[in-house]
């Protein structure tokens, strides 16, 4: 912690204080970075340090409430729960950081599959609301009376209908942003700018290609978003699912933790999906930037 | 004898809405617009120029009346009939090449000439160095030129154009209506301009159609009678500044008066 600390601050304050009339020492981009990581770093430690604080007054117990510097303390021993608990960890001999990573992909591989099945068919059926008329008196209804319903409410018919497995964490992930998607679609092909529309009409574009080259791109940063602000949801879904009806992930290792009154391993667990978390979001910030690039870096919270 | 690029007869616009009044925008108008011609139509708001010119670009369906295109009359929209917007509307997903060569993209033109017409028509427009700029680089002028060569690139027979200088400082449109007369001498199309602005319509048009308040009627058909640059010290200039703020004012009261009556 305090070695990283020094590391970022060090060159911040160096090109304060050394101002060249030509172009600094660092970027503009790159000392905003930077001065970001210092802040999270400073942010992180006084939570971390009010924690170890009241460990150290006593306050807090450390077998129900280990603060840092006791659950990563002993990694390795840690690491051991990964194992057994694990389909894939039975590998790896005795655990450790593959185990680890193992359990992480398999987590992650449930959201990211997910994800991309609810906001593509979620874009296809919202797109086929607005288009057809029998589709939307059809669905409409029914979308709109099982949308507001938990995607935890859905658990049991998952795992009825698919039995325990991969297929229910990744059904849970698809249902967290399948109607939101479905929702966003609608309204947003609704307000795309009209004068979009009259342009590609003058020009002569069929309606295929008006949805394919108007249309699309100009929901997309909105959908994006919308994906962006269910990618939390999905992480808490995926991690219900494995604790109930899949048997192994992230989810399955704080279920049995939290069974065999092991504090440590949740809380080291918990770091890991904060972590995780915080990565897939870093992810699918840098995949709009890429993907979207005309979306201002500003606009639409980026 | 050719046929004018626009004729305009007897069209009358109606405007239907669920639980309210229906509203006569446009009555019986009767227009005809020569080939190579600037035509401004000038009125005050909610006089139903827009409306015509969404009638023209064949957007909207008259309630009644014919509007041809070189003597064919106009059934949908076309790329020969441009439409150019208060707001550029660019597309922000597209570089400003991409942009105006989009009308040519769905038209199945191929990729290298569609470059080489585009880039052609944005040196002309002044836009050379932004061919791989994204639209929000660009300032209101610049855009608004991206998109009267997007409108060109189609090589269109009428340019419609709504208050397309409206949202620009008054350098800029100074400046956007000597590239219009420009652009406009080249391409040889017919240019019909909608502005309330009265210098504007004399800066620029061979006629100018003065509207009443709705419903929208010609009121009167000016020609300008000075030659280009338009000598704005000149007392003809004056005169006509003076016509045209008397034959707004009537309306904008008739207007006003009719609002106070609903």
């Amino acid at each position: 912690m305090t070695a990283l600390d020094v590391e970022t601050k060090a060159p911040l304050t160096a090109t304060n204080r050394t101002p060249s009339p030509r172009a600094p020492f660092l970027s503009k981009t790159w000392r905003r970075r930077l001065a970001g990581v210092g802040w999270a770093v400073v942010s992180i430690s006084l939570f971390a340090g009010l924690w170890e604080f009241l460990w150290y007054i006593e306050a807090v117990n450390p077998l129900l409430l280990p603060p840092p510097h006791i659950f990563l303390q002993d990694i390795p021993g840690t690491l051991k729960f990964f194992d057994r608990t694990n389909r894939v960890g039975s590998v790896s001999s005795g655990g450790g950081v593959f185990a680890l990573l193992t359990t992480v992909a398999w987590t992650t591989m449930r959201v990211v599959t997910g994800l991309a099945i609810g906001f593509v068919l979620g874009l296809a059926v919202g797109a086929l609301l607005h288009y057809s008329r029998w589709a939307r008196n059809l669905l409409l209804p029914t979308i709109l009376l099982l949308a507001p319903i938990s995607p935890v409410a859905w658990l049991p018919v998952a795992i009825f209908v698919f039995g325990i497995g991969d297929v229910p964490a990744i059904f849970l992930v698809f249902i967290t942003v399948f109607f939101a998607i479905v929702l966003s679609t609608g309204s947003q092909i609704a307000s795309v700018p009209v004068n979009y529309l009259h342009v590609a009409k003058i020009m002569g574009a069929s309606e295929r290609q008006t949805f394919w080259r108007v249309i699309l791109p100009s929901i997309l940063p909105a959908l994006f978003m919308t994906l962006r602000l269910n990618l939390f949801g999905a992480w808490m879904v995926v991690l219900i699912a494995e604790a109930v009806g899949v048997g192994t992930g992230l989810g399955q290792i704080v279920s049995m933790a939290r069974a065999t009154f092991n504090a440590k391993l949740v809380f080291f667990t918990m770091a890991i999906i904060g972590i995780l978390g915080f990565l897939s979001d870093w992810a699918l910030r840098q995949i709009q930037r890429r993907m979207l690039w005309w979306v201002a870096p500003n606009q639409g919270g980026l | 004898m050719t046929k004018p690029a626009i004729s305009i007869r007897d069209l009358t616009k109606i405007w239907e809405v669920e639980g309210r009044p229906a509203v006569r925008a446009i009555d019986g108008l009767d227009i005809e617009i020569a080939r190579g011609e600037f035509v401004v139509l000038l009125g005050p708001s909610g006089c139903g120029k827009s409306s015509l010119l969404y009638m023209i670009a064949g957007l909207e369906q008259p309630t009644s009346g014919v509007i041809a295109c070189e003597g064919e009359p106009v059934k949908g929209p076309s790329a020969e009939r441009g439409l150019i917007f208060q707001e550029a509307s660019l597309f922000p997903w597209l570089t400003i090449l991409d942009n105006v060569a989009f009308g040519l993209a769905i038209q199945s033109v191929l990729p290298e000439r569609r470059r080489e017409i585009a880039t052609d028509i944005l040196r002309k427009v002044g836009l050379g160095d932004m061919l791989d700029k994204k639209p929000d680089e660009l300032s209101g002028g610049m855009r608004q030129r991206a998109a009267c060569a997007r409108a060109l690139a189609m090589k269109p027979k009428v340019l419609m154009m709504d208050e397309p200088f409206a949202a620009l400082d008054v350098q800029t449109r100074s400046r956007m209506q000597d590239f219009l007369l420009q652009i406009w001498r080249d391409s040889q199309a017919s240019i019909i301009l909608v502005t309330h602005s009265i210098d504007e319509a004399i800066a620029l048009a061979d006629r100018v159609i003065v509207f009443t308040a709705r419903p929208g009627r010609v009121k009167q058909v000016v020609p300008i009678d000075l030659p280009r640059p338009r000598p704005t010290r000149d007392p003809r200039y004056h005169a006509y500044r003076d016509l045209f703020s008397d034959l707004l004012a009537d309306e904008v009261d008739r207007a006003f008066a009719e609002q106070q009556v609903a």
